[in-house]
């Protein structure tokens, strides 16, 4: 049972309070895209074993949706952030540089 | 036998007795008691029989590690079986019976298992799976369903409550001995915030039995000057009869609170489960003994060494007037004593070690009790009850060369600690050779949200098996929690105890070392599961290396003990066999909860009315009171129909349909969504969410609309009006209303956070009538308020204005295909408003109707329904709804994913209408079919039918289907199979879906 | 107006803490930029009260304003008053990308009373009800229902919920409340 810190609110959201939405920072493809980037935007995410950006919503809460950066393996939660951004902000990233040095970083 | 002593007994008052009964039998025990310590107190050694072989059992340890003892609790709306009688307090009143026997405990034909053992050996089942069928059916089967199953299973619903209670700490402790305690003491003191919680009802843990000073007190003085100290502590908080259940993610810990097993019928919670959010978590949770590997080593009467010392020491219970001690190490000395001090027998010590020559090896001799070292217990002697040991030396094979007569053995194997909790959520185990076993590593806890460590043992669950390293240990983690949680640093020194000299433990993992298969056979690892050493050597002969395996295949510690007592043992044995040392081996894995836990703690208090939340209308009340039948629409009851007396709810429907046809009819919309989306972006955000072109819709008119997910099936339909330049309303269906508000929220925040958009979720805030028939406007007139001519307010218009006294906004739309307005009034008025309409509406001839009268009413229209035209499979396209898809926008949520090859096959199912030929009623989800089979050989299915009704306007049946090429087969008939086993075939046409006035002659008047 | 009736018309349990439904009480949500003076201004005029900062609720003569979000909050004020007041603000913001909706009759309220009340809410919602203090607002769930919920003083809990589900939340409430279930902490 996961706590993330909503950065709206600023409470330590128990997961009972949140809504999980999978792989964060997808890139919409509408009308006139190629069928092969529509369906990499439609159906493949990332599923890696370590470091992963995914959405959450704070749906008993603010009802806002935010980013989380969260290790897979070892549940750590590097940061919170907001969701209405294209990529993981510089701070976060280097947060996770931090603990792994040999992350290869984000894209 | 087992007996009260005349003396002792530091748990119980004398003064209180407290009356209980066992398979009827009327006992005696004290106040303070466990069921347990009364039971051995009343000479109740047998208290049950095993899984397997059913055989006699009795009682072997003293607290949560007990595997044995289990009996069927209480009566009635009370009865629980399976319930641990070394974990249960006892009270006046108290009744329960013995498991897993027929006709008698002390008789029971199923022992003939017993005597059948050599022919069920681990991996019996599996084996006997691989039996020709006749074998199984009338050999295996009848044997297996006679020795299967524990307890009875409760025939009457609970009577108790129970509940939730959410808890967020700095520091949790888990584990109320002198360790906890002075953990506690530590992290109390360092001002974070302290939760201590102690499974049984009494602080102290083992030290008081165990004995030894603390900083110059006994414990029982230090443990209640310690809890003084606590208690002054505003920042700490004591539970007893709490158990660590378990420890999870984030710092999450279950906490089971048994508030009233003790007190049945005080109308307190039965239990109550904490849910606790700890920044640091202390888990000070001991060790267990382990038993030894003897032959006969399940025979009532053989019992941990530490169980029958507690028994002695905390409950004044004798477990025999003779007892034989036989152990590996040091601290059973102590039982030996305290058994002599009572004045009891103790024949002989067998110690397995070459020698003995510590402390407490020497008190014992000063004692005068005969120690023998180098020896074993080659079997005991008995069967419902030990009646002797013959003696062995540990080294050889087994043959005897002393028989000694004794009702009792007190064995210890060595402890382990308990890494239950540190081993839920991560921790890493070490194997410690000194002291021979599992034990956390402080260098692999497990990590919480900030990658720290949260988790810390202390004392005896370290591994610290002195009360001067118990206490040191715990102290330190305490200090080390409180730090890691926030807390100010301590200095203030903690509880010291003087070191003792101890000779180390001796591994012993059978006894005698070279005993024999037959001896083998009789060993008993895990007594609930009746596993035996010789079932692991057999699994490791077989090829189960994997210790994970080893346990599936034996079912060693699969019981409700979860192998507390028989783990170590077993991997012991399992290493030996495979010949590689026991941390190669490892352990299985620690899953919460530490021991079971009640459903009714799961459930809290979601059960009966709580179960789910129920949604209401306003005028939910005016229906249950007319006596509708309700039918679920998500979390909403709203009524199915309002069947008069005598009539049954299918007439109630027929007449409903009739009446709103010819006359009046009202329903209570107000469960349909409501959002509005207002801002200078709304337009754009409206066309992107609908499938139609939603900017250009004229303020003041209504349109339908549709919804498609982004891979383009169909999700949500509705009206939606123009309210003012920049505000739309969006009407969604009963169900997706919160879905669709949420669905609307994540693409203004994920992706267009840039436009001007806000959005409400206005549902609740109206009350929602829709009148509808031919009579409709004459109600509304009489009523007085605003114009409702279709001048004034044409079809697919909107106005508000007053209908009578209530403001209100009206709606010109149609579901029904009859002139209707729905009508929207402020939730508060709702119930008012309803009512008013009843009255007026008695000359229109006014009835209410249901929502499967609006179902046979939409369908005879040709009208689609959400979740019955479509499963998340079908696009707008497959219902003939190309005219709700606008062809001028670039893009809409669903545009791209309808271009998709699979999406514009012409061979896609699409919308018809069905009529059989005999005008029967067809079967719901009936499958059309042709000829010809496809590759799995069943026939293939052309369509299937996704609406059928029973048309009481048209007098037929009449039905929607989604059919391959079925626009382009307007009068072909169709082949539905029945599924009813009749072997039939029911006929019908495809026509159009619209079955009534396809002109709309009666809604636009 | 006369006919308006709260979901549960005043509902009372006695219990170690009392549950009571408030009746009708008027609430509106105003969607817009919290950081300009026009909808500052706008709540101090529709509730007397200040802009509440994140996670607070402020009171005013006329009534409270409540963080709901980032861009969200709710005005507590008198029921009658409150479709006046919609139209005022909606009017004084005319200019304003803003949002105000009259949610009186979507929400039930309901008051616990009692010096446990903290703990009542506690057993329902995995918020920590120890910190609250007055003037704090937390939204959360209690149980399976969304729900936010504030101190009036320190004995008394006000929640607030969806209007559809107030019989749940006081079915809840009363449970929680009933004699015996102290927990003491």
């Amino acid at each position: 049972m996961l706590i993330l810190e909503c950065p709206y609110c600023g409470v330590m959201a128990d997961e009972t309070d949140l809504h999980g939405g999978g792989e964060a920072h997808l890139k919409r493809f509408g009308p006139g895209s190629s069928d092969d980037d529509f369906e990499t935007y439609l159906f493949h995410r990332a599923n890696p074993k370590g470091v992963h950006f995914e959405r959450w919503r704070h749906v008993s809460g603010c009802g806002k949706w935010f980013h989380a950066a969260r290790n897979t393996m070892t549940l750590e939660v590097y940061g919170t952030y907001s969701a209405q951004t294209y990529e993981p902000p510089k701070a976060i990233i280097n947060a996770v540089k931090k603990k792994h040095p040999e992350w290869e970083g984000y894209e | 036998m087992s007996t009260r002593l005349a003396k002792g007994g530091r748990l119980i008052d004398r003064t209180k007795p407290k009356n209980f009964t066992f398979n009827g039998k009327r006992m005696k025990g004290y106040d303070g008691d466990t069921l347990a310590a009364a039971l051995l107190g009343e000479d109740q050694m047998l208290v049950g029989r095993s899984f397997k072989y059913h055989r006699p059992r009795g009682i072997v340890a003293s607290g949560a590690e007990e595997p044995n003892a289990l009996v069927n609790m209480g009566q009635g709306g009370r009865f629980e079986p399976n319930q641990r009688v070394t974990t249960t307090e006892l009270f006046d009143g108290l009744t329960c019976t013995s498991q897993n026997h027929w006709p008698s405990l002390e008789f029971d034909v199923g022992v003939v298992n017993n005597y059948a053992a050599r022919f069920l050996p681990a991996g019996f089942y599996y084996k006997t799976f691989m039996a020709p069928a006749p074998a199984w059916k009338h050999v295996f089967e009848p044997i297996i369903r006679k020795s299967a199953g524990l307890g009875k299973v409760p025939t009457e619903a609970d009577v108790d409550r129970y509940e939730h209670f959410y808890h967020h700490t700095d520091v949790l402790v888990i584990g109320g001995g002198v360790a906890g305690l002075a953990a506690a003491l530590a992290a109390g003191r360092s001002g974070a915030k302290v939760l201590v919680m102690e499974q049984t009802h009494h602080w102290g843990g083992r030290a008081p039995v165990d004995g030894g000073e603390i900083d110059g007190q006994t414990p029982d003085d230090w443990i209640t000057a310690t809890l003084a100290e606590l208690e002054g502590m505003d920042n700490v908080t004591l539970r007893t009869r709490m158990m660590g259940a378990g420890v999870y993610d984030h710092g999450y810990a279950l906490g089971y609170e048994r508030v009233a097993d003790h007190t049945p019928g005080d109308d307190r919670p039965r239990h109550r489960l904490w849910r606790i959010r700890a920044k640091q978590i202390v888990t000070a949770t001991g060790a267990i003994e382990r038993p030894l590997s003897f032959a006969g080593n399940d025979i009532p009467g053989v019992m941990l060494a530490s169980a029958v010392r507690d028994y002695a020491v905390n409950w004044g219970v004798s477990v025999g007037d003779r007892t034989v001690v036989v152990t590996n190490n040091d601290d059973a000395y102590r039982t030996a004593l305290v058994l002599k001090e009572a004045g009891l027998d103790v024949p002989v010590i067998l110690d397995a070690r070459d020698h003995s020559n510590g402390p407490l090896a020497e008190a014992a001799r000063a004692a005068g009790i005969r120690v023998e070292v180098g020896k074993a217990i080659a079997k005991v002697n008995g069967g419902k009850r030990v009646t002797g040991v013959s003696i062995c030396s540990q080294a050889g094979e087994g043959s005897a060369v002393e028989d000694i007569a004794c009702d009792a053995v007190a064995m210890s194997g060595g402890w382990s600690p308990v890494v239950h909790l540190w081993s839920h959520c991560g921790g890493k185990l070490i194997w410690d050779d000194k002291q021979s076993h599992f034990r956390p590593d402080p260098d692999r806890a497990p990590t919480g949200h900030d990658g720290q460590s949260f988790v810390v043992t202390a004392g005896a669950a370290s591994g610290a098996m002195s009360l001067a390293d118990v206490l040191s240990d715990a102290y330190a983690a305490g200090q080390q929690a409180a730090k890691a949680a926030g807390g100010k640093a301590v200095r203030k020194a903690g509880p010291k105890a003087d070191p003792e000299a101890t000779q180390p433990m001796a591994p012993v993992w059978i006894m005698p070392q070279g005993a024999g298969h037959q001896k083998r056979m009789k060993m008993w690892l895990d007594y609930q599961n009746d596993v035996k050493v010789s079932d692991v050597q057999l699994a490791a002969r077989e090829g189960y290396e994997s210790v994970e395996h080893t346990k599936r295949y034996t079912t060693l510690g699969m019981a409700t003990d979860q192998g507390k007592l028989s783990n170590i043992n077993g991997l012991a044995i399992l290493s030996d066999a495979l010949g590689q040392p026991i941390p190669a081996t490892g352990t299985t894995t620690f899953r919460p909860p530490y021991t079971p836990i009640s459903f009714g703690a799961i459930v809290g208090e979601a059960r009966h009315e709580l179960f789910q939340p129920i949604r209401r209308t306003p005028m939910h009340k005016w229906h249950e009171d007319a006596g509708a039948y309700m039918e679920p629409v998500g979390h909403w009851r709203r009524p199915y129909c309002y069947a008069k007396p005598g009539e049954t709810n299918e007439q109630a429907v027929h007449r409903e349909v009739l009446n709103t046809r010819e006359k009046l009819g009202l329903l209570d919309a107000s469960t349909l969504g409501k959002l509005i989306v207002k801002g200078p972006d709304a337009g754009k955000f409206m066309d992107m969410m609908y499938t139609n072109m939603m900017s250009n819709l004229a303020v003041g008119k209504c349109r339908y609309g549709l919804m498609c997910s982004e891979n383009g099936f169909l999700s949500d339909d509705g009206v939606v009006a123009r309210i003012d330049e920049d505000t739309w309303l969006c009407h969604t269906t009963s169900g997706g209303a919160d879905h669709i508000y949420a669905w609307m929220e994540e693409w203004l925040q994920t992706e267009w956070w840039d436009w001007k958009v806000y959005v409400a979720n206005v549902t609740e805030q109206l009350a929602q009538v829709a009148v509808v028939g031919p009579n409709a406007r004459k109600l509304l007139e009489k009523l007085g308020g605003m114009d409702v001519s279709k001048d004034a307010l044409a079809f697919m218009q909107w106005k508000d204005g007053k209908i009578g006294e209530f403001d209100a906004r009206v709606y010109r739309i149609s579901f029904s295909g009859e002139l209707s307005y729905e009508i929207a009034v402020p939730a508060s008025q709702g119930r008012a408003f309803w009512d008013k309409l009843l009255e007026a509406g008695e000359e229109f001839g006014v009835m209410p109707y249901g929502t499967e009268c609006l179902h046979i009413m939409r369908a005879e229209k040709g009208f689609i329904m959400i979740g019955d035209e479509t499963d998340g499979t079908v696009i707008p396209q497959d219902l003939g709804l190309n005219w709700a898809i606008s062809k001028k926008k670039e893009d809409f949520l669903g545009k791209r994913a309808q271009q998709r090859s699979h999406m514009s096959d012409p061979d896609r199912w699409k919308l018809v209408g069905l009529e059989t030929l005999d005008g029967s009623v067809l079967p719901d989800g009936a499958y059309a079919v042709e000829d010809g089979e496809n590759q799995y050989g069943h026939r293939n299915m052309i369509g299937r039918v996704t609406s059928t009704y029973y048309s009481p306007t048209l007098k037929k049946g009449i039905a929607m289907g989604l059919v391959k090429h079925g626009p382009d087969r307007m009068g072909d008939v169709l082949s539905f199979p029945t599924v009813d086993g009749s072997n039939t075939e029911i006929k019908a046409r495809i026509c159009d879906p619209v079955f009534f006035d396809k002109d709309g002659e009666k809604q636009n008047v | 107006m006369s006919n308006a009736v709260s979901a549960l018309q005043g509902a009372l349990y006695k219990g170690y803490c009392t549950v009571e439904e408030a009746g009708l009480v008027g609430m509106i949500t105003l969607r817009g930029d919290l950081s300009s003076d026009a909808i500052a201004k706008a709540v101090k005029a529709a509730t007397g009260a200040e802009m509440p900062g994140q996670g607070k609720i402020t009171e005013g003569a006329k009534g409270r304003a409540g963080w709901m979000s980032p861009d969200e909050l709710l005005l507590i004020v008198d029921h009658a008053a409150a479709p006046k007041v919609v139209e005022a603000a909606s009017k004084s913001l005319a200019d304003e990308h803003s949002l105000i909706v009259n949610v009186s009759d979507a929400r039930a309220v309901f008051r616990v009373k009692g010096a446990a009340c903290r703990e009542v809410i506690a057993k329902l919602s995995p918020a920590d009800t120890a910190v609250m203090q007055p003037g704090m607002l937390r939204r959360t769930r209690v149980a399976q229902i969304p729900a936010a919920f504030y101190l009036e003083d320190d004995q008394t809990a006000v929640l607030v919920c969806f209007r559809s589900v107030a019989q749940y939340a006081f079915d809840l409430l009363a449970d929680a409340a009933r004699d015996g279930g102290e927990v003491g902490v």
